[in-house]
């Protein structure tokens, strides 16, 4: 049965996750309460509790507020020459490395940056990028695109007719913003809020990097230091309970508000609409759009401006580099298929379950275990269970060695919730259009699978595939904590030569990874775009 | 209502909707005054000819006048037009009132007269009473019956009506017709209504056009034009085709 295949990545998803609270059971020896206890009085604590919140709340603010123009701006144009390529542009921040932005940041806003130059010419002082000034621009760099999609979906979904009637009825733009585009706008934004929160909550490479020491520190950054820098196990795994904690209840904001981890990422295009809006409007609207599109499109081409600078040739000829480049495309291309593999039996399973209820009404139970399995990795974010890990494995073994092992695995699970936003919509109405039609020729099985389900999942399977290898090409936190020598992937080679001040180097390799993230996007976007069209025709 | 009353004409209006797509001509006049009846088969033209003359297209060539006044690049909301659509007409999280009360003052800014003025459209319509319901608290006809509120006072010479009352049923639908003859009655807006029911047009359309592919085939008197009897070739066979597959 499939749904006993469905248990599988159920299992998995809920052992990787068990992860992170292993040492709570390995700490259950004498002493180790005491040793906690310690760590509850340590300031270092609470002050990266305080931090974590303090700069999630900022940032979701600031992403919201940049967001709401830069959407009503596109609303009101609706379609004009260059939107589509703008609305894919807003995708790429999503599936960006975040150390390749982070290196991008600093080379726009940064001491030396174009940007803070700028400023500088004109008078303006500029604070520095280190703290939380840094995290807050690459915290709205990454979110301000993922709101502005998530709440032109909700306009996305508004009746044609109200575009007529409030041109009909002769509303000015702020009664239509009021009346008409509002009332759509704040529940996307709610969602977008509570998701945008959940995400810079578990935001660690943006804060290793741009976090500037024990002020400007997050929960996630602590764990880390308290295991590669002090070995203080006691204050990591209590850093984790609080940060379990914390992600926990961000994510039940997250689905009391309607949100979801991977919205965003499909959008359904604006109607055209061939009104003519007044010219005041048009300039400011294209205005808004301008800056937006310059702030999202600046860091990219500061990483091919400063990457093409770098001795590209030179990279290519060290060893480090290649090792690092075949060791992220092995793991990164082990974790993608382990999590479609995963993601595929989960959604099949969920669809046969959400099938037999279909008359009896409400999902039943299994149907809504499996349903959440997926979001387990969202309350406990990749590091945390990297963390976890490490202390266990550490006691018992060798613990680099089990690197590679463990990127695949936590890359893997972190990728699903994703994978799943693409393929449980077609697995779903792959059973709703057909499974009466397959029960009743006899159609099961293997013959199922090739004839029926196969042909209706490929092209979403391949745009989940490589959104998750883009995604794990990119992943800094497991491999921050499990890296050394012997086992470097190129986000951590990036990282490391950015501690040691070779900059050139470290823009050459964050130009490497960007193309090699950002083609697999591009396939992945048209791959879906394709898809999109198949359903409207089908 | 000091506005005078004059007939809406079409005069060689040709539009596409792309490049490659089939050029569509409209030809034709709607008397003042009178309920006309747009009708022909699926894809005719009869919800785009309604779309130009409402402005939410624009046509390639030709001129719509209103009167001696050309309206072809009016703006939307200054055209002498109310319009009412098969469904969401309706902003579904405002309430009955100030659905209606857009049509007054599209800023929701109302004087103590303005909110009479709502308030005796609803009651004209039978929903007084209705005005602080939410659109989801009302049934598809009542729903119907709130645009036209809102089209009694937005006082507009012309009414253009896209299939609004076709997914109602049988009786409701002739109730909501009977409701638009007695406004009409009461108003003589110049009414242009599309509809794929013979039976509607023949209730209470005096004048009916009929397009077929995207052109004006035939226009006249409608007891004439879709009688069995004596109607036309292409009209017969329209006729005849929809009373066979009828739904």
């Amino acid at each position: 049965m499939a749904g006993g295949l469905a248990l599988v990545p159920a299992a998995f998803l809920a052992l990787v996750a068990a992860g992170a609270f292993l040492p709570l059971a390995v700490l259950a020896l004498p002493d180790a309460g005491a040793e906690i206890g310690d760590a509850l009085g340590d300031p270092v604590i609470w002050r990266a509790l305080r931090f974590t919140l303090l700069q999630a709340a900022l940032s979701t603010a600031l992403s919201l507020a940049f967001a709401v123009p830069v959407a009503t701006a596109f609303y009101e144009l609706r379609r004009f020459p260059g939107s589509g390529a703008l609305l894919r542009l807003f995708v790429l921040p999503l599936a960006l490395p975040q150390i390749v932005a982070v290196l991008a940041i600093v080379g726009l806003y940064g001491e030396q940056g174009m940007f803070s130059r700028l400023a500088e010419s004109a008078g303006l002082g500029f604070p520095s990028i280190y703290g939380l000034t840094g995290i807050l621009i690459a915290h709205v760099f990454f979110n301000m695109p993922l709101a502005v999609r998530v709440v032109l979906g909700a306009l996305g979904s508004m009746p044609a007719e109200y575009d007529r009637l409030a041109h009909q009825l002769g509303m000015d733009f702020v009664s239509r913003f009021r009346f008409v585009v509002w009332p759509f706008m704040r529940p996307a934004l709610m969602s977008a809020a509570s998701l945008i929160f959940m995400l810079c909550v578990t935001s660690f490479t943006v804060v290793l990097t741009l976090g500037g020491g024990p002020r400007a520190t997050t929960l996630e950054v602590a764990i880390y230091q308290a295991l590669t820098f002090d070995f203080d196990i006691a204050r990591a795994v209590l850093l984790a309970v609080i940060q379990v904690a914390v992600t926990a209840l961000a994510f039940i904001l997250l689905t009391r508000a309607g949100g979801e981890v991977s919205a965003g990422l499909t959008l359904g295009g604006l109607r055209s609409f061939p009104m003519r809006r007044s010219l005041p409007l048009r300039v400011a609207s294209f205005a808004v759009i301008l800056i937006g599109a310059l702030f999202v499109l600046a860091p990219f081409l500061v990483i091919i401006w400063r990457g093409v600078a770098a001795d590209l040739p030179g990279l290519a000829g060290q060893a480090s580099v290649r090792a690092a480049v075949t060791t992220s495309l092995v793991l990164a291309a082990l974790a993608s298929l382990l999590a479609v593999t995963m993601s595929l039996m989960l959604a099949t399973g969920i669809a046969k379950a959400a099938a037999a209820r279909r008359f009896s009404g409400a999902p039943g139970k299994s149907e809504r275990l499996l349903g959440q399995t997926s979001s387990l990795i969202l309350v406990v974010p990749p590091v945390v269970i990297a963390a976890g890990w490490f202390i266990v494995i550490r006691r018992f073994g060798d613990v680099y060695a089990a690197a590679p092992l463990m990127v695949v695995i936590v890359n893997a699970a972190m990728a699903i919730p994703f994978a799943m936003r693409l393929l449980l919509p077609a697995a779903m109405s792959a059973s709703e259009r057909y499974d009466r039609l397959c029960r009743q020729l006899g159609l099961a099985g293997f013959a199922r699978l090739r004839l029926v389900t196969w042909p209706l999942l490929r092209r979403v399977m391949w745009l989940a595939l490589a959104f998750s290898l883009a995604l794990s090409l990119g992943d800094l936190g497991v491999i921050a904590i499990f890296g050394s020598q012997d086992v470097q992937t190129l986000p951590y080679l990036i990282l490391q030569r950015m501690g040691s001040y070779r900059t050139q180097d470290a823009a050459g390799l964050a130009l490497i990874l960007c193309v090699m993230t950002m083609v697999l996007m591009t396939i992945a976007d048209r791959g879906g775009r394709l898809s999109d069209k198949n359903r409207e025709n089908g | 209502m000091t506005e005078q009353r004059v007939a809406m004409t079409c005069e060689d209006v040709r539009f596409r909707y792309r490049g490659d797509a089939p050029e569509m001509r409209f030809d034709c006049a709607f008397p003042t005054g009178a309920v006309t009846a747009l009708i022909g088969p699926s894809g005719s033209g009869k919800s785009t000819l309604i779309n130009l003359i409402a402005g939410f297209e624009t046509p390639d060539e030709g001129a719509i006048r209103f009167g001696d006044r050309d309206i072809t690049q009016e703006p939307v909301s200054e055209r002498p037009v109310s319009m009412v659509f098969q469904e969401n007409n309706l902003f579904s999280h405002l309430s009955v009132f100030d659905n209606v009360a857009l049509g007054v003052s599209p800023s929701l800014r109302l004087t103590g007269e303005d909110r009479g003025r709502v308030e005796v459209a609803l009651a004209g319509v039978g929903l007084s009473g209705y005005g602080g319901r939410l659109p989801a608290q009302l049934s598809g006809g009542e729903r119907q019956r709130v645009a036209l509120a809102r089209v009694i006072v937005r006082q507009k010479p012309v009414l253009l009506l896209d299939e609004a009352f076709a997914s109602l049923g049988p009786a409701l639908r002739a109730d909501m017709l009977d409701l638009l003859a007695s406004i009409h009655d009461e108003r003589h807006m110049t009414t242009v209504m599309v509809t794929h029911f013979p039976e509607d047009a023949r209730r209470i359309a005096a004048h009916t056009v009929f397009l077929a592919d995207g052109a004006v085939v035939l226009e006249g008197d409608t007891a004439s034009l879709l009688d069995s009897e004596t109607a036309p070739a292409p009209v017969r066979a329209y006729l005849g085709e929809k009373e066979e597959v009828s739904d």
